[in-house]
């Protein structure tokens, strides 16, 4: 009933052409089709924050994204994060033990870095209201809040001025 | 023997990072939904929408004949169970013919969720289009989804073939939906009471409650033509996949080979199989491997939850602060099969106090629900949410702190828990005074924050059988291959033991998770028993791997290697101790030496390293709304020893978080049998913003056995939260709180019949210590902050 | 989910084609965080779902100081809650867009969505509600306009005809010294649906301070997001003291026709509809004060006081 269709999109930085049904999420996509199976699925609807990718910059549930909407975006998971060293989110977690069985951490991790995109120096409350979205069952969020913050800081060190979004409106 | 005050250590209690850490932060390491193989189909369940019901008839012809549909496999495919034997899952048990059931229902179901058939096609859409066409007659009976109700003699039967087991071990002759009853007595109950100067007596309720893992059951199946079976899983317990596996389809287990793939949380909920005989079926049928994942809705609807239970406590104290005796009555709903934690729920509640009469009685029961499995200290949490509130209560009867009436009563080695046997080395008292000593306990309250309350929580901790195996490599690093699936970091920790042992870096041992073809047996990962008995494995291996090195170091240093010693990483003469050889180097030159060697450890009939946790909670209540917010968090713990503490503390802080979910938010909710919040959005789990900071203390009072007298700490932290909770509510609002979870709109009740909820015993001049917390803190109702 | 075709037209015009072509059983798109877990539910179906993502009209946000603010029904709920005009001069609306699922459904998630599902709970709609906003809707017949109170009729009912489209809110400036608040209860902190839910819009008349008007809504309490008449006449022309707020709190309870479910009982709703509608005309009062005396933006102290004015803050 369906026609497949040709996407053409750009992952982890390099242009990515796939073939999908329409009813195809871009999670099942970037997983069954593309083998990118670091974006984990935890619920399948929107509730655990597992499956979160970066859009165009912006960190959505790929569960709730149609893989034909990738078409001509830009997309981020967490395979694309380190760029020949781990990011400074990634050490942290791992100094810090912000992970204990880690199905949730790719998507803490990609959650974390719009947060830190956006905002450099946030503090613990706005950490955790950000990341109220992505579910953790094994850590109690402690050790994940510290990394994020600690994260923050050594990326304020690197980069004084971290770059502006623009907002519309 | 106990090393461990006499030694000083080089890589036990440092924070290295985990092995597996990088893995796990680039996404490379492979779960168990992660695994694909070329020609793979994908598999999907078909469920019963009813909660109790007769399968008249199950046609499968139009789902099989769905384009890209392979497989289609009905109850018909399972093997029959005609035995009794019971299936030992390691934590837990189930007997086979049920455990049979809950995989795929033969004549009917007896919850909703229950397989009844399953299908495989190309692709997941495929698969999940035929599921739906396969047509089921049902007959719908009547439902008992209350256990108290299912105790009543009129009520709907679960099974009509289940007959209760009594104390003493025989079987009631009339069928009935309590599937046991245990008993457990010491002393003169009667007396005991009339002995005492305030007896309470309350009733307890508490939900049934879900692990929450992120990670949905999986499992993928490739039967081979020559009858060979490989299944790729996320499991606790390889090994017991492998038995479960192979008493389910009844083939050798000679021909399963289980491939434990990364674990996304546990918790108790994966040993217990669901998919992978479904899997692997359907594998056998399409001749290909398939791959099968359970959605959110299935995970809550159909795979194990921790139960349902009823308690009604009574307890007595003396003026002085004795406690004289104890009457407990406990009713766990098993759910659709036999087997409650109900037996350990008897053990955990009172045992954690001398109390020289008592007389508990517990009750597994059946209902048309999601048959119960093992959830982080299986049953104590609700036991030791009723115990360790009504000591509240005692305490404040009798005036006295209430760290101080558990420190007055705390059983010590020696003391006998309520099934007779005796403790060994525990570290409770030790617990309690560290609490006591906290700076949070005597701190006043903080902003926002209404009240104050303590808790404890106990658990046996699991022992069971573990296998290493060490291999060396030329450039001086070990291999630690190992059965233990790890879930919370274990791999660092056992991975720190060996190497504290051979004076190697943690990150000169690799530890490997190995399928069952390529180590020895080793028990789930559960109970907390991994660090300490697969860590006794790796302490022994280390010790063989020593001995066998010694010869080659004896030949390298031109020595009889009776004069050789090692200590520190090094091998040395003792006659001449400046002869020596690093270890490195000894293994990197085993080819010139001799050749390959292979270390071994098994650990088995360890002595039992119990735990204990005593928790501090400051709240915040609302008085309008009853919302509870936790505002401040301690958790203080024997831990035996810590060998990597940031793991430790993990644990303690996960496991807070879960008993915070419990104690406020989280319950089934049904409904006629029917689960009507199967999602995160509606299970409401905590996120980041419903907890604070969760501070932890580690306390080391070694454990009898094993080096560094180590002991399990994954179980303890989920028992005590509830009831500190309930009491720092108690604190703040004046109302006590019975009932679990403790929603909002629970409190919001309890304090619109505060007067009738408050306590019944005379109030006392409380103790210095908790009188910070009596000072309410009036709330400008409803401005923002 | 059903097999289905998709389009994404990057003209009204096309859009309105494709939604009556397909007669019915073709869905709009937006975020998707209804859409899509309804479709793969099997709660809804759908032959073509209509991608409105790429429609200007429906991404366009804009505030013009004479005709007010247009907010394209498909911009996120996250670009509403960063806009500093939305935060500034439609607080309520900033409130529940931040607040709606979780951050991450908040990049996804539209106002145009959560006003055509229909939810009783939805966070959205009573903050339109008290702002007046009026809603553009396309359909085959052309173009026409309705305040977005007459919209929802029912649970997951509108007044949308099939084949209509929403393509923009308009809301017009609001009067002088006016804020507004949005309030919900629920049991965690976020990700979670409203138990009940309060929007409250006052306007003082600058010179005597006493209330002109005061409009307010309700979320989660009635088969759609109803306005509390009665609260709202009794405000009129009073100071907006604590006292006549909770009188006027406790006359927002006539108007609710709450449900016992999985979430809350009537009874328990019933209650929380004074505790969530004087919390919000707190919110909005303390708002306009803050604006005031500081002259600076209401929104200032944001959208987390909306939450907070629930669950103050203090961790
Ligand atoms: C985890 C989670 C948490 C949530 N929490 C909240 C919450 O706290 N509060 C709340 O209110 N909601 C909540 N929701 C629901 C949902 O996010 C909101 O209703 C959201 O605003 C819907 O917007 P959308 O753009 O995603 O809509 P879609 O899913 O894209 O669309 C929703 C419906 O509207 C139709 N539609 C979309 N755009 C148009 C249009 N322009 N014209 C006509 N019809 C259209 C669609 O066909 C569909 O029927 C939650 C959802 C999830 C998954
Ligand atoms: S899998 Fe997408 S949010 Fe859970
Ligand atoms: S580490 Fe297991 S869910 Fe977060």
């Amino acid at each position: 009933m369906s026609r497949k269709v040709a996407v053409e999109a750009v992952i982890n930085g390099a242009p990515q052409a796939f073939v999908c049904e329409p009813r195809q999420t871009l999670l099942e996509v970037l997983r069954e089709g593309l083998g990118l199976t670091g974006t984990k699925e935890g619920c399948g609807n929107g509730n655990c924050g597992a499956c979160c990718v970066l859009l165009d910059g912006r960190p959505v549930p790929s569960c709730l994204v149609l893989a034909v909407e990738a078409a001509g975006r830009d997309i981020l998971t967490v395979e694309g994060l380190a760029e020949g060293e781990l990011h400074p989110l990634q050490q942290a977690f791992l100094e810090h033990g912000a992970l204990q069985c880690g199905i949730c951490t790719p998507g803490f991790l990609i959650a974390a870095k719009a947060l830190l995109d956006k905002n450099p120096q946030p503090a613990e409350q706005e950490a955790r209201a950000w990341l109220a979205g992505n579910l953790c069952r094994c850590t109690g969020y402690d050790k994940i809040i510290r990394a994020v913050l600690d994260a923050a800081g050594r990326l304020r060190s690197v980069d004084p001025n971290p770059k502006e979004e623009a907002h519309p409106a | 023997m106990t090393l461990a005050q006499s030694r000083s250590y080089r890589v036990i209690g440092t924070r290295p990072v985990r092995h597996d850490g990088v893995d796990k932060v680039t996404g490379r390491a492979q779960y168990g939904a992660d695994v694909r193989l070329p020609g793979m189909l994908y598999g999907c369940v078909v469920r019963s929408p009813y909660p109790h019901a007769r399968l008249r008839a199950i046609d499968t012809s139009r789902a099989a004949a769905h384009p890209g549909v392979k497989a289609v496999i009905t109850g018909a495919d399972m093997p029959a169970i005609d035995t009794n034997a019971v299936a030992d899952l390691g934590e837990g048990a189930i007997e086979l013919k049920f455990a049979s059931l809950l995989i795929m229902a033969r004549d009917k179901v007896v919850f909703r969720g229950q397989p009844v058939a399953a299908v495989a096609a190309v692709s997941p859409q495929a698969a999940a289009e035929a599921a739906r066409l396969v047509e089921v007659d049902y007959e719908p009976l009547p439902v008992v989804t209350d256990a108290l109700a299912a105790m009543e003699p009129g009520s709907p039967r679960v099974h009509d073939d289940l007959y209760t087991v009594v104390p003493g071990g025989s079987r009631r002759d009339s069928p009935s939906n309590i599937a046991l009853h245990v008993q457990y007595e010491r002393g003169d109950v009667e007396a005991g009471f009339a002995g005492a100067d305030v007896v309470v007596e309350r009733e307890f309720r508490t939900a049934m409650v879900h692990q929450g893992y992120i990670e949905p059951q999986n499992a993928t199946a490739a039967w081979e033509p020559g009858g060979r079976l490989t299944v790729w899983t996320s499991t606790q317990g390889a090994f017991s996949v492998r038995q479960q596996l192979s008493d389910l389809l009844q083939i050798p287990v000679g021909r399963i080979k289980v491939v434990p793939m990364e674990i996304g949380g546990g918790f108790g909920g994966k040993i217990q199989v669901y998919l992978e005989p479904l899997a692997a079926l359907l594998s056998r049928k399409a001749g290909r491997p398939v791959k099968m994942w359970m959605s959110r809705a299935e995970v809550f609807t159909a795979t194990g939850p921790g139960p349902a239970t009823y308690i009604r406590l009574k307890m007595g104290v003396t003026r002085t602060g004795d406690l004289t005796a104890a009457a407990m009555r406990l009713v766990y709903d098993a759910g659709a099969f036999p087997g409650s934690p109900v037996g350990s729920a008897c053990i955990t509640g009172l045992s954690p106090y001398r109390i020289p009469h008592f007389r508990i009685d517990g009750f597994d029961v059946v209902t048309n629900k999601p048959r119960v499995q093992a959830y982080r200290a299986p049953g104590a949490p609700p036991a030791a949410f009723a115990v360790e509130t009504v000591l509240d209560e005692l305490a404040e009867a009798i005036g006295m702190d209430p760290i101080e009436l558990r420190l007055r009563n705390a059983a010590a080695e020696g003391d006998r828990m309520t099934n007779g046997v005796a403790f060994n080395r525990i570290g409770f008292k030790e617990v309690l005074v560290a609490a006591k000593n906290h700076p949070h306990y005597r701190a006043p309250l903080p902003p926002g924050a209404t009240g104050r309350g303590v808790a404890a929580g106990f658990w046996m901790n699991g022992r069971g059988t573990s296998t290493v195996h060490l291999t060396f490599n030329p450039d001086g690093t070990v291999n630690l291959i190992e059965g233990s699936t790890d879930i919370g970091g274990s791999r660092a920790s056992l991975a720190m033991i060996v190497a504290e042992e051979l004076g190697l870096d943690a990150h000169d041992v690799k530890p490997v998770v190995a399928d069952t073809d390529s180590v020895g047996h080793t028990d789930v990962t559960g109970g907390s028993r991994v660090t300490y008995s697969t860590g006794v494995a790796c302490h022994r291996a280390a010790l063989d791997a020593i001995a066998q090195l010694k010869p080659r170091a004896a030949q390298l240093l031109d020595a009889n290697p009776g004069d050789v010693e090692f200590g520190g990483g090094e091998f040395w003469v003792s006659s001449e101790p400046r002869r020596r050889i690093g270890i490195k180097e000894v293994i990197a030159k085993l080819g010139k030496t001799g050749g390959p060697i292979v270390a071994r450890g098994v650990s088995r009939g360890l002595a039992m390293a119990p735990g204990f946790g005593v928790h501090i909670a400051d709240v915040r209540v609302d008085p309008e709304t009853g919302k509870v917010d936790v505002v401040r968090y301690t958790a203080v713990q024997d831990a035996g020893k810590a060998i990597h503490p940031t793991y430790v503390e993990g644990q303690l802080q996960g496991g807070a978080a879960q008993g915070v979910g419990l104690a406020l938010f989280e319950e089934y909710v049904f409904e006629d049998g029917i689960l009507r919040n199967p999602s995160f959005l509606d299970y409401r789990m905590p996120t980041a913003l419903d907890l604070p900071m969760i501070d932890t203390v580690i306390v080391e009072v070694p454990a009898s056995d094993g080096p560094y007298g180590v002991r399990g700490v994954g179980e303890v932290p989920i028992v005590p939260p509830a009831a500190a909770i309930a009491n720092a509510i108690y604190r703040a609002a004046g109302v006590r709180l019975r009932q679990l979870p403790m929603t909002p709109e629970n409190v919001w009740r309890a304090l619109a019949g505060r007067d009738a909820a408050l306590p019944s015993t005379p109030k006392a001049a409380p103790d210095a210590a908790m009188a910070a917390t009596k000072e309410r803190r009036a709330e400008p109702p409803g401005t923002s902050g | 989910m059903d097999p289905f075709d998709y389009a994404a037209p990057s003209s009204l015009d096309e859009a309105i084609r494709l939604l009556a072509e397909a007669d019915g059983a073709a869905r709009p798109l937006a975020g998707g965080t209804d859409l899509i877990p309804q479709l793969s539910e099997g709660r809804r179906r759908a032959r073509l779902v209509v991608d409105v993502k790429n429609i200007p009209e429906l991404r366009q946000l804009r505030f013009h100081p004479a005709e007010g603010l247009t907010i394209g029904a498909a911009v996120t709920c996250a670009e509403l809650a960063e806009s500093p005009v939305v935060r500034q001069l439609y607080p309520a609306v900033a409130d529940a867009c931040s607040l709606i699922g979780s951050v991450l459904i908040q990049h996804r998630a539209s106002l145009g969505g959560n006003l055509a599902n229909a939810a009783p709970s939805a966070d959205g709609v009573p903050p339109l509600i008290v702002h007046r906003a009026a809603v553009r809707i396309a359909g085959p017949d052309g173009v026409r306009e309705m305040p977005v109170e007459d919209v929802c009729v029912g649970p997951g009912m509108t007044a949308l005809a099939p084949g209509e489209l929403i393509v923009a809110f308009r809301i017009s400036p609001p009067p002088e010294a006016t804020s507004s608040c949005y309030v919900r209860f629920t049991p965690r902190q976020e990700m979670d649906i409203a138990v009940a839910g309060a929007a409250a819009a006052v306007t003082v008349d600058p010179s005597t301070g006493l209330c002109r008007t005061a409009v307010i809504a309700l979320s989660a309490v009635a088969p759609t997001p109803v306005r509390a008449p009665e609260a709202e006449a009794y405000l009129a022309g009073k100071p907006l003291t604590d006292p006549h707020l909770e009188a006027a709190a406790r006359l927002a309870v006539r108007s609710a026709q709450p449900i016992s479910d999985v979430r809350a009982s009537a009874d328990y709703r019933r209650h929380l509809v004074t505790v969530v509608t004087r919390r919000a005309l707190l919110g909005a009062r303390n708002r306009l004060a803050a604006d005031g005396r500081h002259g600076t933006s209401p929104g200032a102290a944001g959208p987390k006081e909306g939450l907070s004015g629930v669950a103050e803050g203090g961790r």
